[in-house]
């Protein structure tokens, strides 16, 4: 029975290889198939639950190399942390194969979509599947790569491509910093598969700063991946892409797996209370500064990018308080209100064919399903009471002011409000009030689409009420257990909860009076509105600050580097060719002049000896008489000399 | 009966050998000198005719002064008198040709070679 986990991240990829060679030719049912592929996920991964809760966790393995003390192994470990994940994945996947269906169907490239789609689900039911950190890195990095794929997919749009390009940088720039969090690990503990880890850094002579370091720098590959404060500006950019993959990788999975990361290492963090601190600090002030922008933002995408970054903070800081049950529970259910929020507003772009909020108005009507549903995920996101949201962030703010942590509770709660607020003000401005466009026929959208969106809104009310029946039962970090029981729901702090659903309410009232009441137009707006406003829109101008500070003296780095390689190297590059040149012609002129000449002198000197020796042939008589008289006269010399001598 | 009165005319006068070399080698010496400077082509070969007779007188001195008894010398002079005729004929014959073919005898004349 345990060998059956490894069949879930196999069979994405085998959709992934068959959609690959044929998806070109079968477009229509490449993407029936692999909508069907990710269905079965999904019952296996339901089915997984069955089996963790009667067996425990499941795992297999494989030592692929041991060097002296070092080894590494490859495996996939089922965890309850991961059926959690594994279920959250597949459904999600799942209605987002459904829904592409519809939406991407006047796509050139159909096929391809889903192929990618394919490929990202193999690697994330990879990475959560897997027991060790060199194999999560693995998935870790597949994962960026369809991500980079898809928020790419219309490449031909600039601004697309550069999307892609930036998302990719960014995660990657957190990347480093968790590798290097994880060699710390391995070169430490000599292995890198978790259980091994986690032994080794609840041992003893494990130093402080040791555990510090290497938990804050797997964190830097959360910042980067779950789109935390300084790394978050790839998120926003990232809505280039189509809507499905918003919706799958940027809402509910990918941007998780880094709180799932945490989530992992939580025994390492644990055991550093700086880490923890850090976890804290930087997922609280993530969610409040993303929450700001938000309010401004006039793109629905945009809007909605800015709260997940907004709600991964609140997970971020959960977790670094030591509510990993309470993180872990938003995660899930923040998986299926956002995804849901944002195939709805994609159903509303694909009516509209606009994203900004100030063309569209009065879509009620039009698009009730949509609206509907939309409404209910925002509730959700609001934490309106009896809505999964409210259950998993009343923990989350119930726990910072149990905990009498309570700048946290109070920044959570301003979150809260804000985050009621903006959500709200899109509500009215979109689907109320009167259009502000004219020309735009909105209709509702066809079934394939509007069917994940209401599966979606009974999975944003439902998971509130079981879904802390996932989160792991055996965890070794025992008073975060005594604090949440599981077989019933612990009574909620009564005055938490009743803050944060105050606070919701006057978000929406707020919202309420402010757009759809519009008692504001006509009136002179404060006069510091404004440039705040314009601050704020423009997000803080963090991107060209950073532009400012590491992308421009880098590109001009680039230029630099490339006159020295355009001048230097391709200049002796040249030389050595104009040299060879050179010297060739050299050797031409030494071959036509000296060997040739050579060959031309010794012919012309038998030629000249010729006609010199010719003229011994005078013709004359008596020419030839002296010379036979003179040679005979030097013979007779000779052999006087000769007898002479001899003598 | 030559030899006799040769032996009486060299006993009385005194005559040594090297006179009669000395004759040789002048007639020798103006043979020669005709072959290489006369014109005429029958001078030519009356010169030669001069270069063989002083060979002739040389081998009749040697002969009688070193060896009178055996008529050596004297033989070979009557060879060479015959060698003489011999080429002097045919000499004569190619002179003749050539005056035919080139009316003239003049030994500058009868270059045929181009340069």
């Amino acid at each position: 029975m345990d060998k059956i986990i490894w069949i879930i991240p196999v069979i994405p990829v085998f959709g992934f290889v068959l959609t690959l060679f044929f998806g070109k030719r079968f477009p229509k049912a490449a993407s029936v198939f692999t909508t069907i592929i990710l269905g079965s996920c999904v019952l296996l991964s339901l089915a997984s639950i069955f089996i963790f809760n009667s067996r425990g966790p499941l795992e297999i393995t494989n030592i692929l190399y041991v060097t002296g003390k070092y080894s590494i192994t490859m495996g996939f470990a089922a965890d309850g942390l991961t059926v959690m994940m594994l279920n959250i994945v597949s459904i999600v996947s799942f209605l987002v194969h459904l829904y592409s269906i519809g939406y991407m169907q006047s796509d050139s490239r159909f096929w391809m979509f889903f192929m990618y789609l394919q490929l990202f689900s193999a690697s994330m039911f990879g990475l959560v599947l897997s027991n060790n950190y060199i194999q999560l890195y693995i998935f870790w990095e597949l994962v960026g790569l369809c991500s980079y794929l898809l928020i790419g997919f219309w490449y031909e749009k600039r601004s697309a491509a550069n999307a892609a390009k930036k998302a990719f940088l960014t995660t990657k720039i957190g990347d480093v910093g968790m590798l290097v969090g994880i060699f710390l690990l391995f070169f430490n503990s000599g292995s890198t598969v978790f259980k091994d880890v986690f032994k080794f850094a609840a041992g003893s002579g494990v130093s402080q700063g040791l555990l510090t370091a290497s938990a804050i720098l797997l964190f830097c590959g959360a910042i980067g991946k779950s789109a935390q404060f300084p790394l978050h500006i790839w998120l926003p950019d990232a809505m280039e892409g189509p809507t499905p993959v918003s919706a799958l990788i940027h809402a509910a999975t990918m941007v998780a797996a880094g709180v799932y990361l945490v989530g992992r290492s939580f025994p390492i963090f644990s055991l550093s209370a700086v880490a923890m601190q850090v976890v804290a600090f930087v997922g609280a002030f993530t969610a409040i500064f993303a929450a700001t922008i938000a309010i401004t933002q006039n793109d629905i995408k945009k809007v909605l990018a800015y709260s997940t970054i907004s709600q991964l903070g609140y997970m971020m800081f959960a977790l670094g308080m030591g509510a990993y049950v309470a993180g872990m529970f938003h995660l899930m259910t923040h998986a299926f209100f956002k995804a849901l929020l944002f195939l709805g507003s994609g159903s509303v772009i694909h009516a509209t064919g606009t994203q900004d909020i100030r063309e569209m108005g009065g879509l009620f009507k039009k698009m009730k399903v949509t609206a509907i549903t939309f409404i209910i995920g925002t509730l959700a996101l609001s934490g309106f009471p009896l809505t999964a949201g409210f259950f998993s962030k009343d923990y989350i703010l119930g726990f910072a002011y149990s905990q009498n942590k309570y700048v946290f509770f109070i920044i959570g709660i301003i979150t809260a409000f804000f985050t009621a607020f903006y959500m709200f003000r899109v509500i009215f401005v979109v689907f109320f009030g009167k259009p502000r466009k004219e020309g735009i026929q909105a209709h509702e959208s066809p079934k394939v689409m509007t069917i994940p969106l209401i599966v979606l809104a009974a999975l944003s009310v439902i998971t509130g009420y079981f879904g802390a029946w996932f989160i792991p039962e055996r965890f070794s970090i025992d008073k975060f257990i005594s604090f949440f029981g599981f077989e019933g729901m612990e009574p909620l702090h009564v005055i938490p909860m009743l803050i944060a659903v105050a606070v919701g309410l006057l978000g929406i009232f707020a919202a309420f009076i402010l757009y759809l009441k519009k008692p504001m137009t006509g009136r002179n707006i404060n006069r510091w509105i404004i440039p705040l406003h314009r601050l704020v829109n423009n997000k803080y101008y963090i991107d060209e600050i950073y532009s400012f500070i590491f992308i421009r003296p880098l590109l001009r780095l680039a230029g630099f580097v490339n006159i020295v390689d355009k001048v230097v190297i391709d200049g002796f590059v040249n030389l050595t060719g104009k040299f060879t040149i050179v010297f060739s012609k050299l050797v031409n002129v030494f071959d036509t002049r000296a060997v040739d000449g050579a060959v031309n002198r010794v012919a012309d000197s038998v030629y000249l000896g010729g006609s010199k020796l010719r003229k011994l042939q005078t013709g004359d008589t008596s020419t030839y008489l002296s010379i036979m008289f003179g040679a005979v006269a030097v013979f007779v010399v000779s052999l006087l000399i000769s007898i002479i001598f001899i003598k | 009966m030559s030899l006799g009165l040769f032996k009486i005319f060299i006993s009385n006068f005194d005559i040594k050998l090297w006179y009669f070399i000395l004759v040789s080698a002048i007639l020798f010496c103006i043979g020669i000198f005709g072959v290489l400077t006369r014109r005429n082509l029958v001078q030519i070969l009356m010169s030669v005719e001069l270069i063989l007779n002083a060979a002739m007188i040389n081998f009749v001195a040697f002969s009688a002064y070193q060896k009178p008894e055996s008529q050596l010398g004297t033989v070979f002079a009557i060879f060479i008198i015959i060698v003489a005729a011999c080429e002097v004929g045919i000499g004569l014959a190619v002179i003749l040709s050539v005056y035919r073919s080139k009316s003239t005898t003049d030994v500058s004349k009868i270059n045929i070679l181009k340069w």
